[in-house]
């Protein structure tokens, strides 16, 4: 009675000790097992030259096709970019990029003519690039409601304390809320082909299937759920300081107006870097007898009114094709290509030192 | 008494006394004088920390003194305050979670002391008031109170004895639960107390409450009639002491002296001081470095930001308004605060899971010390013993090797070999052979041999049966006599000592030296039959029963290094019989007599014997009145009583002659000198402390192979300073620059690495001091002398292969030890020895060892590991240490490494978000890294690598050297691995960027976001981490595979799962879908396995053109492919 005791005061002096101390005085002889004897069964793999010279090989030859294919196929992309920022005083945007005020009522359109040397076969995915806007800026990325952009009611009335100070506008909640949403981008753009016989045939551009699928049917929701007057479901709230039209007017098709439309998921998803581009429109195919985009001359029509030039930001329209690999980069299929290369090099010359000492070491062994 | 009350009257508090005076039975001691109680603490023992009250602002205080949790405190705190990047949850969650395990840990193992503590304080026991029994909770005991205890009950607190159901009036006691020894001690009652405790009226006089178990003063004042008091000296063995068991006894009464807290146990048991490692001390100075690094990081990115921000459109663009309140603060106070959200942002590279992964890597792993079956001793049925868990890893860089002699060199296991009486040698070889030539029979001497006088002889033996402190064990006493009666029988008939039946007999002794006397003596026919109301009766070869009263013991202490007692014959003698080490009773006893004696005790002492002298002295009845008188006025003595003792001790032990000397065997323990051997090997330098002669010691070494035979022994005793017949001092002056030339200054410069005791090229030196000349060097007269002999001392030891320091007090061994400790370079120390004299060494080295030996359970108590034998030593350094230095170095760089390619992204992000504290990862990752993803693995590697096999270790002891220094952290492999992490965050986040110039990268043309690239960065990094680990680990049980594999498995488990679902209490549904949308995309694939493939190249190359070098390489290499099958075929 009193040895329990001293054990527990025994603990007190130093706790860490209690378990393995404590316990074994009383304990006898300790198990036979392969875990408490530390001798449970282990591969003991060791790295030498033979076990890895194989592994190099086959890395280097792994490496470099698929290199070789990344390469290839993204050379085969076909882009094409034009910057329509006007800072130039030749660019077509110039006027429309020096008279941008916020409050003009009449859109500035400018018109780009641009020519494609080759034919776009499959699928044209139009993107719109910015360049140093900073969207994974911290306060800009925060500032989103993400309940409300769910359709929560609550959310709708009563946005987020993150969305400040694009929360409320003289007392009403802004729907969307927050700085993301209120910057959307909200330039037009247009393409004609232009015709050798001289008429502009606008190209159809496609504004679906440019967000992600999970993002447009369970992240997205308008209030209300499925009820079709939006204009009832967003009654209290007020639009974005930025925006010219509210939320729900934002396109005709009711299956892509309000908070699922894809232009606005789409901007909502913050792009990684100040340079980025975000998916625009898709140029489906028509045929496979035709090109997608043939070869020849091509306008593109903006309508301005996206001010870029107040943070020396870039405004571009990227056309590309896309391969399963997505667009068009080349670092993959160099990268590839180089360590590929460099792991059948060192196999090589892991080669001639295992074989130079391998045989050493034998000649040595023997003569032991 | 009128000192007291004057004290009373001066408000003097009885604590600040030095001595306390208590009422028996609270009967006030005289009429006159008022009867105050003072107040003393209760009966209760609390060895709980906490209350149900105050558990939960005490813990948490507690907790938040160590300073990494106050650092996780702080970053929480901020995360609050400030407006940080990452809520607050990301470093609550995790320092919520620690805090709690731990409180719950600490609760729990209060619950228990709780537990224990009311099994104790809710004892009955016996309390006798006004004449009645009763019974009482024992935490009700008042000082003063008479209490009633029966056999095989523990004390409940310290008390004096009284009165004893035995009829000489003492008690039996074990202190088994209080320090281990299991042997009956003797405890007096006060002397001439009445009978009648109900009329007893005393008051007791002692010192105020002190730990030390072995030391008591008081004095009791009892009262009769109005007489003048009686006064008695109370002792130890007067003091029952709390925890201690009776036994052997069917009640006695006591009156409690110390209650409660205040009892020796209570006061002994009270915290020891904590030895940190020099591991530790790495993770301080490198955490340290990760700090500069967050600072430096923020500082940086505070800098930048504002220089960015001043570019027009920058800080606050159209579409990033800032809100009114950010507007409006203070440009300072907003540079601050933007400081501390970096470094909130950052603070992960300081891991808060690495201190609870280390503590639990050290408490774990120290379960396989104690469940070695190696460490088992099937003699005492005890394997190891693990007292504290913070050390494991110090095992491994021993560099010292501090040993006793006796217990743990040798086995403490005394044979008596033979004696020498007066010059004379008798030998007692073998049990079975005849005795050596001894006067057994009554016919003629045998004349081969020249023998002492019958007389002489006989008084020898008498010496040896009287001079002791053995008890004969009572419990078999029965049996025994009757053994005794046959064996009386047939020692009349043959005339031969008939020794098994004796052999059994049992002794109780402190030291075993003492028995083996004893058994010696029984041996030439002189047996110890008991003591008994302070009468000693031996049996005579002539089977006659001889009475001695005992008179007084003078007991043994190791300075005096002797012991006597006062005995009174038959006939009225009274003779004083001293026994002792030869330093200490050559000078006492007459000069003539020594040179015939001398000769014969150092011959024993070169062969390794244990050497004890043994005198005597008639003392006429006038000189033991006076030596009476002043032992009895010293015993009373309340201060100084233990130089007043040693002084009257001393004035008595003059003028005695010498009888003879013995010899005792103290045989070496099992695989002593392979294990020195081995230990040598290792790099270890090993010294000897003994209390030992120097000539038992050196044989001991050279026993040992401690000195070889080309060994140079260089010498510095009180033997060579009185060599050169000048002034000692001068001499030790010239001696030490001598040895220091030759050792020092002459020795080729010692490379590292080299095997240098191995090689006979080089002469090899050892170094022979004793305590008195260690002292003269330590303590020297004047102060500059002092530093430089130390320095030359240290200097000169230092190169000795090995260093024998003989004829040290206790303390001295512990200066060694500290001298050691704090000379250059601080190299780690261990000191290894199993006797309450080797305690003082143990507490003061790194590392102390207790041998479980015969010396009872100080050793093994003040210990930081015990184990049964010294052979175990071996394996404890050579193979634990070793491993356990390994894991956990690689434990400390591997979570460094991981934290900083963690963060790094982190950090290069920011140029490129403007600085504005945006994670690159989502909180939930920030959260989880540490505590889920990569936990696991590091901790079954910590526990389970055994990167070169436990037998390979224990066969080339060399090895040892190759983690010596702190290898594996020093600032060179620090900087490889911090290298390596900056390396793999660079990689990690520039082959993410240069893949993200497009981020346009699944197949149906849309694109990714931020949370997209830091889910791939993560992804990459939490595989090529684990992966790097998997790499490093030599030893894959299944464990291993499980963890790794299964880390990785929920790693992407948990991302699908954290991605699938809208959380409805997240703010914001960041990941949603971000993983299983990276999955889909080809290039997010072929990215992840490109930049962890480049990651591990240089890892995989350098395994591989790092060759194993060293002259074991090849040994290493032969057995270290050890495969599953072979393992199998040894099991």
């Amino acid at each position: 009675m009193m040895a329990s005791s001293y054990n527990a005061k025994d603990e007190d002096g130093h706790i860490t000790v209690s378990g393995p101390g404590g316990g074994t005085l009383r304990s006898k002889k300790p198990e036979n097992t392969a875990f408490k004897q530390q001798r449970l069964p282990a591969w003991q793999p060791i790295l030498t030259a033979g076990t890895v010279l194989p592994a190099f090989f086959i890395i280097g030859l792994l490496f470099i096709p698929i290199g070789i294919g990344l390469f290839v196929t993204s050379n085969n992309i076909k882009e094409f970019e034009v910057d329509y920022t006007g800072v130039d005083m030749s660019s077509p945007c110039f006027n429309c990029s020096q008279n941008f005020s916020w409050n003009s009522t009449k859109p500035c359109t400018c018109t780009i003519p641009f020519y494609l040397d080759q034919p776009y076969e499959s699928n044209v995915y139009v993107y719109y690039g910015l360049s140093n806007f900073y969207q994974n800026h911290r306060r800009y990325v925060k500032s989103r409601d993400d309940s409300q952009l769910n359709g929560d009611v609550n959310s709708l009335m009563s946005p987020s304390k993150e969305c400040e100070p694009y929360a409320f506008h003289e007392n009403k909640p802004i729907a969307p809320c927050g700085a993301i949403a209120n910057s959307m981008f909200n330039d037009t753009l247009e393409l004609f082909y232009n015709d050798p016989n001289g008429t502009r045939i606008p190209i159809p551009l496609n504004t679906t299937g440019i967000a992600w699928w999970t993002d447009k049917h369970v992240k997205f929701g308008n209030p209300g759920g499925n009820n079709p007057n939006l204009t009832a479901a967003f009654q209290g709230t007020t639009k974005p300081v930025n925006w010219r039209r509210p939320v729900y007017e934002l396109d005709a098709d009711p299956g892509n107006n309000g908070f699922i439309n894809e232009d606005f998921i789409v901007w909502m998803r913050t792009a990684a870097l100040p340079t980025f581009r975000k998916l625009y429109r898709i140029i489906n195919k028509k045929s496979s007898m035709v090109p997608t985009l043939p070869r020849g001359n091509y306008t593109l029509e903006v309508v301005y009114n996206y001010p870029v030039r107040s943070f020396e930001g870039r405004k571009r329209v990227i056309l590309s094709t896309i391969s399963w690999m997505g667009g068009k980069n080349p670092f993959l299929g160099i990268a590839y290509i180089t360590v590929g290369s460099v792991c059948f090099f060192l196999g090589v010359v892991l080669l001639i030192i295992h074989h130079k000492c391998g045989n050493r070491n034998n000649s040595a062994d023997i003569s032991n | 008494m009128l000192r007291r009350r004057l004290n009373r009257l001066l408000g003097g508090d009885e604590r600040r006394v030095d001595s306390r005076t208590i009422y028996v039975g609270h009967r006030s001691s005289s009429t006159t004088e008022a009867f105050i109680p003072p107040k003393f603490c209760d009966n209760r023992i609390v060895s709980s920390k906490y209350t149900v009250w105050n558990f939960l602002p005490k813990n948490l205080f507690e907790q938040f003194r160590r300073i990494a949790n106050f650092y996780f405190l702080i970053i929480f705190l901020v995360q609050v305050i400030v407006d940080t990047p990452t809520s607050p949850v990301t470093s609550g969650l995790p320092l919520f979670f620690v805090i709690t395990v731990t409180a719950i840990k600490q609760g729990y193992e209060d619950w228990l002391r709780h537990k224990a503590d009311n099994e104790v304080n809710k004892y009955p026991v016996t309390v006798l008031e006004q004449g009645r029994k009763i019974r009482k909770e024992s935490e009700k005991i008042k000082v003063g109170d008479v209490v009633e205890v029966e056999e095989d009950e523990t004390f409940p607190c310290d008390l004096i004895l009284l009165q004893s159901s035995r009829d000489d009036d003492t008690c039996f006691v074990t202190t088994a639960s209080l320090d281990g020894e299991s042997n009956h001690k003797t405890h007096y009652t006060v002397p001439d107390t009445e009978k009648d405790l109900e009329s007893l009226n005393a008051t007791i006089e002692c010192e105020q409450p002190q730990p030390d178990l072995y030391k008591f003063v008081g004095r009791m004042h009892i009262y009769k009639n109005e007489q003048e008091p009686a006064v008695r000296s109370l002792g130890p063995e007067n003091l029952l002491l709390k925890g201690a068991t009776l036994k052997n006894t069917q009640k006695i009464c006591g009156v409690a002296v110390y209650t409660g807290m205040e009892t020796k146990m209570a006061l002994n048991y009270q915290g020891k001081s904590q030895k940190r490692s020099a591991v530790e001390k790495s993770i301080n100075a490198f955490l340290l470095v990760y700090l500069c690094i967050l600072v430096s990081k923020a500082l940086v990115c505070t800098t930048l930001k504002y220089v960015w921000q001043s570019k027009p459109g920058q800080d606050e663009p159209w579409y990033n308004e800032k809100t009114q309140r950010e507007k409006d603060t203070n440009l300072y106070l907003k540079m601050f605060t933007d400081f501390l959200s970096f470094m909130v942002l950052f603070n992960f590279i300081i891991p808060v899971s690495m201190y609870v992964t280390v503590e639990m890597q050290k408490f774990l792993g120290s379960f396989f010390i104690t469940w070695d079956k190696d460490f088992f001793d099937p003699e005492i049925k005890e394997g190891a013993l693990v007292n504290t868990s913070d050390l494991n890893e110090e095992l491994g860089q021993v560099e010292y090797v501090f040993t006793d002699k006796t217990g743990t060199l040798t086995q403490n296991n005394m044979e008596f070999i033979e004696c020498c009486i007066d010059g004379f040698q008798y030998k007692y070889r073998d049990a079975n052979s005849e005795l050596d030539g001894f006067c057994v029979t009554d016919g003629p001497v045998n004349k081969v041999q020249e023998k002492a006088g019958r007389e002489r002889e006989e008084l020898f033996l008498r010496a040896l049966c009287l001079c002791h402190t053995v008890q004969v064990k009572e419990s078999t006493k029965q049996s025994q006599g009757d053994g005794l009666i046959d064996q009386v029988d047939g020692f009349g008939v043959d005339g031969e000592v008939p020794r098994p039946p004796q052999e059994q007999r049992g002794f109780i002794a402190s030291s075993p030296d003492e028995v083996a006397l004893v058994k010696g003596a029984m041996r030439y026919g002189f047996t110890f039959l008991g003591l008994e109301s302070k009468t000693m009766k031996i049996l005579t070869r002539n089977n006659d029963v001889e009475m001695y009263e005992l008179l007084h013991v003078l007991n043994f202490d190791p300075v005096r290094r002797r012991m006597s007692v006062i005995v009174r014959s038959k006939s009225g003698d009274t003779l004083l019989f001293c026994k002792g080490a030869d330093s200490s009773i050559f000078p006492r006893v007459r000069q003539e007599e020594v040179e015939r004696i001398r000769m014969n005790v150092e011959r024993n002492a070169t062969e390794g014997y244990r050497t004890l002298c043994v005198a005597y002295k008639y003392l006429s009845a006038e000189e033991y009145a006076q030596a009476d008188a002043g032992l009895r006025e010293a015993r009373l003595a309340l201060q100084d009583r233990e130089e007043q003792l040693i002084t009257i001790y001393n004035q008595v032990e003059t003028g005695m002659s010498l009888i003879g000397a013995t010899a005792v065997e103290d045989r070496l323990q099992e695989e002593a000198a392979e294990t020195m051997e081995a230990l040598q090997g290792a790099g270890i330098k090993v010294w000897v402390l003994t209390g030992d002669k120097m000539e038992t010691a050196k044989s001991t070494c050279y026993a040992c192979r401690l000195f070889q035979r080309n060994t140079e022994l260089l010498e510095l005793t009180v033997r060579t300073l009185d060599d050169g017949g000048r002034r000692r001092e001068e001499r030790l002056h010239e001696l030490l620059l001598e040895y220091h030339k030759k050792a020092v200054q002459d020795a080729p410069p010692v490379k590292a690495g080299v095997t240098r005791t191995w090689s006979s090229a080089t002469q090899d030196y050892g170094f022979i001091i004793d305590g008195a000349t260690l002292s003269m060097v330590l303590n020297s007269s004047s102060e500059s002398n002092s530093s430089r002999y130390k320095n030359l001392f240290l200097q000169i030891c230092q190169n000795c292969a090995s260093v024998l320091c003989c004829r040290m007090a206790p303390l001295q061994k512990a200066q060694i030890v500290k001298m050691v400790k704090n000379s250059k370079g601080s190299p780690i120390t261990l000191s290894i020895g199993d006797g309450a004299n080797d305690v003082s060494m143990i507490l003061e080295a790194h590392v102390g060892i207790g041998i479980k030996g015969k010396e009872g359970r100080q050793a093994v108590r003040n210990s930081d590991y015990a184990i049964p034998k010294l052979k175990h030593l071996k394996k404890l350094l050579l193979a634990h240490g070793h491993l356990y230095y390994v894991r956990i170095a690689h434990l400390v760089q591997y979570f460094f490494y991981k934290n900083l390619c963690f963060i790094l992204p982190q950090f290069l992000y920011q140029f490129f978000c403007g600085y504005s504290q945006q994670p690159l990862y989502d909180a939930a990752y920030l959260t989880m890294y540490n505590i889920c993803f990569t936990s696991m693995p590091i901790l079954a590697y910590s526990l389970l690598e055994q990167h070169i096999c436990m037998e390979v270790l224990l066969d080339n002891s060399t090895l040892y050297r190759e983690i010596a220094k702190n290898a594996m952290l020093r600032w060179g492999p620090f900087l490889y691995w911090t290298l390596l992490g900056v390396f793999h965050g660079l990689l990690f986040f520039f082959g993410v960027r240069y893949l993200f110039s497009n981020p346009a990268l699944q197949d149906n043309g849309q694109v990714f976001g931020n949370w997209s690239y830091g889910t791939i960065v993560f992804t990459v990094l939490v595989f090529t981490v684990t992966l790097k680990l998997a790499l490093d680990t030599r030893h894959w049980t299944w464990i291993n595979h499980f963890v790794i594999w299964g880390s990785l498995a929920f790693y992407m488990f948990f991302s699908f799962f954290w991605g699938g679902i809208i959380w409805p209490f997240l703010k914001q549904q960041r990941l949603y879908f971000v993983f299983a949308n990276m999955l889909s995309s080809v290039s997010a694939w072929l990215v992840i396995i490109l930049l962890i493939l480049l990651s591990l190249l240089p890892e995989i190359l350098l395994v591989v053109f790092r060759k194993p070098r060293g002259p074991h390489a090849r040994q290493i290499a032969a057995v270290t492919p050890l495969s599953y099958k072979h393992l199998k075929e040894r099991e």
